[in-house]
């Protein structure tokens, strides 16, 4: 074997690994750049085009309750016409076993395109931000609403 | 009532596409590599490339469609990764045990690759056994009993053995495993089921001074428990290598389970004043301090055991090696002692170079990442932590021994992952990776759907 041909090898096999590594990167895009862009992308199976699904929806409408803490974080509901519930009884819409929460803690409702939140009695209580939920209080985009350990928030 | 169920929102592909050209990719890169040590070494394709090849590529074959059929929904990458990193191992191996020196008597490349199988045969079992990594919730205890067992079975009199100054072997007749190994997985299946029961308690008790959240007194016990037995590993075993990731894991999974910072800061003060201690008094541990501080003493170099022979060896070859690396096949790995076990670092830099080791190093953070990303989307608090524990274990590990080959840190005899010849550590590795890849397959399966028809509830499970 000659000298020039082992350093051909030699520089190839090292090109060829980090075009895996790279590949490899490649493979979990999606994960890097956030699942907001996945769904744009060549991806079979979930065709049925979303943003088609609603157009009546104005610009500054939240879409998803996503859960940003707790144990169950990572959740996301589809927000749709009908009300949310946040507790720890079963039939609440997003039921969260936590003893910090009440069986029926907060609600979630639309009105005129906003979003509602409201205390159900509980006795945590619920807090937008900061600040403790009194009455129904529209809730903005990105702001946390926390119940118990759970937080959530309303996302485009 | 259709756009509750619809959902698509986080749902992951199952890209097993991706998964297979990958692998096939990883096996191609691997027989590249026995292709090159052949012709750098004898001047032709060696007959290695095809059996170890294509043995490696039909057990990463099985080991896929095994997943295919009980994870379909596992991560694409962690199964290639893993291919890549034991077949770059494999043929690190071939190629000293075909260098003819005298150290490296002990590799065996067909010894690897038939323990390669039966790890693919327990990374297989495994996935068809657990169905549900919340079944191992429940043996929390017994789990944390069979890892304390483990631990200690190489003092036993008559069982353990002692090879290369430390007791951390227990032999069967001819054969030998590394229990420690086996106690690493069941320690943080039970580190991971205790803390899910008891972090509210250590991370809401306490009281704040200055700017930490120092905990009670009395909620130290465990961590004091966990830095007593990992002090006994090193003191007893003369074992620094699984002290530190045992205790490592610990302390990080308290972290990860409560977010305080308070436990890092005890914990790695803990571990310094411990391990100080230890070296004051016990000589084998204080060697390893001397030689880490000043490898280069003429002194310690010429000692004839425990010295820095080794490691200076290793630093030569990675020197030898610089950026490009001297080329598969054609550097002088066999140089230094146990260059197939421990030290398989620095003999795999020197032939590829700091830019193969940092693919390497890549390749690991990418399985690390993998596992921290199914930590990140587990569904419950358990897999969470379990997820959590066993890529920062693994993590952990990689930093440990890189570490202590390049003399960053003191060295301790561990294996790295996948790569070094020792059947217990690369069996435990693939339990270790089946794992993460059932946890991977829970978190990355669609939510379930709602399951009644009014539109207004929906069921999550935990």
């Amino acid at each position: 074997m000659s000298e020039l041909t082992l350093l051909l090898i030699r520089l190839a096999f090292l090109a060829v690994l980090w075009f895996f590594v790279i590949a490899a990167v490649g493979v979990i895009r999606t994960d890097l750049f956030g699942s907001r862009t996945a769904p744009a992308g060549p991806r079979k199976g979930i065709k049925p085009a979303k943003p088609a699904a609603k157009p009546k929806n104005k610009k500054g409408e939240p879409r998803q309750l996503v859960v940003t803490g707790g144990p169950l974080q990572g959740t996301t509901i589809n927000l749709t016409e009908t009300p949310i519930t946040i507790g720890r009884a079963n039939d609440a819409t997003l039921v969260v076993s936590d003893d910090y929460a009440s069986s029926r803690h907060a609600r979630l409702f639309p009105q005129d395109g906003q979003w509602i939140v409201e205390d159900l009695g509980s006795t945590n209580g619920t807090y937008l931000d900061r600040s403790k939920v009194t009455r129904p209080t529209p809730v903005p985009l990105g702001v946390p609403i926390r119940v118990g350990k759970t937080v959530i928030e309303l996302r485009k | 009532m259709s756009e509750v169920a619809e959902a698509p929102v986080l749902m992951p592909a199952k890209r097993r596409a991706a998964q297979l050209a990958m692998l096939a990719f990883a096996v191609v890169i691997v027989m590249a590599a026995y292709a090159n040590v052949g012709l750098a070494l004898d001047g032709q394709i060696p007959a290695g490339m095809l059996t170890y090849g294509l043995g490696l590529g039909g057990l990463m074959l099985a080991a896929y469609l095994v997943l295919a059929k009980f994870a379909p929904w596992a991560d694409p990458l962690i199964l290639p990764l893993v291919t890549l990193v034991n077949g770059l191992g494999l043929v690190m191996i071939y190629r000293l045990e075909n260098s003819g020196s005298k150290l490296q008597a002990g590799a065996s490349a067909t010894q690897q690759i038939i323990m390669t199988g039966i790890g693919v045969v327990l990374f297989a079992v495994t996935l068809i056994v657990l169905r549900d990594q919340r079944m191992l919730q429940r043996m929390t205890y017994t789990a944390g009993l069979i890892g304390v067992l483990l631990l200690i079975s190489p003092l036993i009199p008559g069982l353990g053995k002692e090879i290369n100054g430390a007791r951390i072997w227990i032999g069967f007749g001819p054969a030998t495993i590394q229990p420690a190994e086996f106690a690493k997985i069941a320690l943080v299946i039970f580190f991971a089921g205790y803390l899910v029961a008891k972090r509210d308690v250590l991370a809401l008790a306490g009281r704040r001074l200055l700017f930490i959240d120092l905990p009670r007194a009395r909620d130290l016990g465990p961590v004091l428990i966990t830095w007593g037995v990992s002090i006994g590993v090193l003191v007893l075993q003369k074992d620094l290598g699984s002290s530190l990731l045992l205790f490592g894991g610990f302390v990080i999974m308290l972290y990860v389970a409560t977010q305080r910072t308070s436990w890092v800061l005890i914990g790695v003060l803990l571990f310094v004043g411990g391990a100080w201690l230890a070296g004051q008094l016990f000589s084998h541990v204080g060697d390893r301090f001397d030689v880490w501080l000043d490898p280069g003493n003429q002194a310690y170099y010429d000692r004839p055991f425990g010295g820095s022979f080794q490691i200076m060896q290793g630093l030569f070859g990675l020197g030898a090696g610089g950026v490009m690396g001297t080329g598969l096949g054609q550097g002088h790995p066999e140089l230094i002692p146990l260059a197939f076990s421990d030290f398989i670092f620095p003999a795999t830099g020197e032939e590829i170079g700091l830019t193969g080791l940092m693919a390497l190093l890549m390749i690991y953070a990418l399985i690390v990442q993998r596992g921290l990303r199914t930590s990140l989307a587990a569904r419950d608090p358990f897999s969470k932590l379990l997820a959590g524990g066993l890529s920062f274990t693994l993590a952990w590990q990689v930093f440990i021994i890189v570490g202590g080959v390049t003399n960053l840190i003191p060295l301790t005899g561990l294996v790295t992952p996948f790569m070094s010849q020792g059947g217990s550590a690369l069996l435990a590795n693939w339990i270790l990776i089946a794992l993460l890849v059932r946890m991977s397959d829970a978190a990355r399966q669609p939510p379930p759907q709602a399951i009644q028809n009014e539109g207004m509830t929906q069921v999550f499970q935990r």
